[in-house]
């Protein structure tokens, strides 16, 4: 059973687009999908391996911000006079590029920034996302600063032999995101279940014992940095060529926050928590916009964060396997006392 | 010359707010451990407190202080007994995620409250700057620079004269130790966060009025406390006075000779780079990174 629910949750949301046609609706699951991919990426460094990355949005935005110049094409002058011009490429290399950049940023920062633990990591993670948030806002010649990119191409995809996609249409930016947040899950399924994944919780658990056992700490925590930062590289990726504009917002520090809050409230170091949280926390805007202001909406994210920490610090998805682990237990053992009763005598 | 000489002149009394910024970081950081991202809310609640009673209710410019200072001791005081009391055993992480949410819920609560427009405040200074030869530097900045040099003095005086302060730094340094020998525990964390709070909330008091008011003002706030307080090295006031006197040095000729958009980004970079090359601080005695 719980090994088929993946897959009727997969049949359940690839359904979706056939009977619902609301188009504010399915822009809210497009970009719920989106920053369920990135909360996923997040997941593998915050829940598997136990660092609190809160400078994740950097990725995002890389990746944004790549995918839509490679798409775009630029012009810029570096320092000496050395001019870079890029003509504009299939949109498709733009999301190749977008994931591999990202996954670079990810090595490089997760060189640097592993040397530290705690809440020197989180600092510094921070500090990278807002220098590179400065720089997007500063470099107008590269990035148009404050004036957003704009007229960002949709993926386009030629397959030979399958024909010609473009993915302009809702649905089928829909379907899209579906794709990429299944190729995600599987490959961070894939990753965790592997014998990295297990050298990631030991190190999690107690990384003195991990290192003395000979696990190599910084090599898979660099590994879970590339893996995660590509990954939300290729959600921001997504985000710039569906929204069709992207400016130097994406890198707020609110949207990592909010990454963290559905991977926290749905279960850290749990595959479907990401997921879950995600769906929660993206339609409370929905459910709540007819008589809630923006920032009364975000009181309430404030307020329901602060709740879960003290009520579910283990976040709903683990509560729930709990619940039904304990169903099961007593079914288990009202049978086994019975027939121990009947052997009794 | 006379032009980077303006800069240092910028530089004492934007430093000097910013160590206000850094030691009430600093107290809270080394002894309860907890990440605190509310501290630049604190800093935008003083300057909204010079604002409502300045502003609002007409009352005196050096009152608004005094309100700011107490008001945010009050808020701080009530943010420990209520956030962090229940969570005391809880690790890092855990409190630096509750603290996001008080981070959340007071900059919406002040959006919702005063509104996105910035707010300025007329402060009972003459328009017209102090002008000695090339140099001009407003009568109100002076009076920010001295303001928070009294204050600053204050707080070396509690933490190293006084018996609360003795307290304090015996439970920085050992606070089973401390416990044993009959220090309350729970009241030093409370009078930690009370003290740290009330000194963003001056830091933001002192600056508002120089700027503008605005919601967004503590996000910045946070991370630039969080700099000094790298650069000064954990738990040391010295530290963290000398750390805010050098990120505003920094921001200054960063801003001056590089560009002005980089100005924020250079307390960034000297988080970068203090904490590859040298994750001590520039100042720190103690090892601190474990």
């Amino acid at each position: 059973m719980k090994r088929l629910f993946p897959w009727f949750a997969l049949v359940a949301f690839g359904s979706i687009p056939l009977w619902l046609h609301d188009p504010y609706l399915l822009n809210a699951f497009i970009t719920t999908g989106i920053f369920i991919i990135a909360a996923m990426s997040l997941n593998l460094l915050l829940g598997y391996t136990g660092q609190l990355s809160l400078g994740h949005v950097a990725f995002f935005g890389i990746g944004a911000y790549a995918s839509a110049l490679t798409a775009l094409g630029f012009d810029v002058e570096l320092l000496f006079g050395i001019r870079v011009v890029h003509e504009p490429w299939p949109v498709w290399t733009g999301f190749v590029i977008g994931v591999l950049i990202a996954g670079l940023c990810g090595y490089i920062v997760g060189k640097l920034s592993f040397r530290v633990r705690g809440a020197y990591f989180v600092i510094v993670t921070i500090s990278f996302a807002e220098v590179v948030r400065l720089v997007a806002l500063n470099w107008v010649e590269l990035t148009q600063g404050p004036l957003a990119l704009i007229s960002i191409p949709p993926i386009t995809l030629g397959l030979p032999g399958l024909g010609y996609f473009d993915f302009y249409s809702k649905q089928s930016n829909f379907y899209l995101v579906l794709g990429v947040i299944v190729i995600s899950y599987v490959i961070i399924q894939r990753l965790v279940n592997s014998r990295v994944g297990r050298a990631m919780v030991a190190l999690k658990e107690n990384e003195s014992l991990a290192v003395s056992v000979g696990i190599d700490v910084t090599k898979y925590l660099v590994l879970a940095a590339v893996i995660s930062a590509g990954i939300a590289g290729a959600a921001g990726s997504l985000y710039a060529h569906y929204l069709k504009i992207i400016d130097p917002d994406v890198f707020l520090f609110l949207y990592t926050i909010t990454m963290v809050i559905m991977v926290i409230s749905g279960g850290k170091g749990t595959l479907a928590g990401p997921i879950v949280g995600g769906l929660i926390f993206s339609f409370i805007p929905v459910v709540a916009r007819p008589f809630a202001a923006p920032e009364v909406q975000w009181i309430l994210y404030g307020l329901l964060m602060i709740l879960i920490v003290f009520v579910l610090p283990d976040g709903i998805v683990p509560a729930i396997e709990k619940l039904l682990a304990g169903r099961d237990k007593k079914k288990a053992a009202a049978p086994s006392a019975n027939t121990s009763m009947q052997d009794a005598p | 010359m006379v032009e980077f000489l303006q800069h240092v002149i910028n530089t004492f009394i934007l430093g000097s707010t910013y160590a206000l910024l850094g030691i009430g970081l600093t107290l809270i950081f080394g002894i309860m451990r907890v990440v605190n991202f509310a501290h630049g809310e604190l800093y935008a609640f003083g300057a909204y407190c010079v604002y409502f009673v300045c502003v609002l209710l007409g009352l005196n410019f050096f009152l608004s202080l005094f309100v700011a200072l107490l008001a945010g001791c009050v808020v701080g005081a009530l943010i420990e007994v209520t956030l962090l009391r229940p969570m005391r055993n809880a690790d890092i992480d855990t409190t630096m995620l509750i603290m996001i949410g008080a981070m959340i819920v007071m900059q919406n609560g002040e959006q919702y409250i005063w509104g996105g427009v910035a707010k300025s405040v007329n402060t009972p200074f003459p328009e017209t700057p102090l002008v000695v030869g090339p140099f001009s530097v407003s009568w109100l900045r002076l009076f920010v620079f001295f303001a928070a040099l009294v204050l600053i003095a204050a707080s070396y005086f509690l933490i190293n004269r006084t018996k609360l302060g003795k307290a304090m730094r015996a439970t920085f340094q050992d606070r089973d130790t401390a416990s044993l020998m009959g220090i309350n525990i729970q009241a030093i964390y409370m009078w930690t966060f009370a003290i740290g709070s009330s000194l963003a909330a001056a830091a933001g008091a002192l600056l508002g009025p120089v700027y503008v008011i605005s919601p967004q003002m503590g996000n910045i706030a946070s991370l630039k406390a969080f700099a000094i307080v790298i650069l000064g090295g954990l738990g040391s006031i010295g530290g963290a006075t000398i750390g805010g006197f050098l990120l505003a040095f920094a921001e200054e000729i960063g801003a001056g000779y590089i560009s002005s958009g980089y100005r924020d980004a250079m307390g960034f970079l000297i988080i970068i780079a203090i904490l590859l090359f040298k994750p001590t601080g520039l100042f720190a005695r103690a090892e601190r990174i474990g």
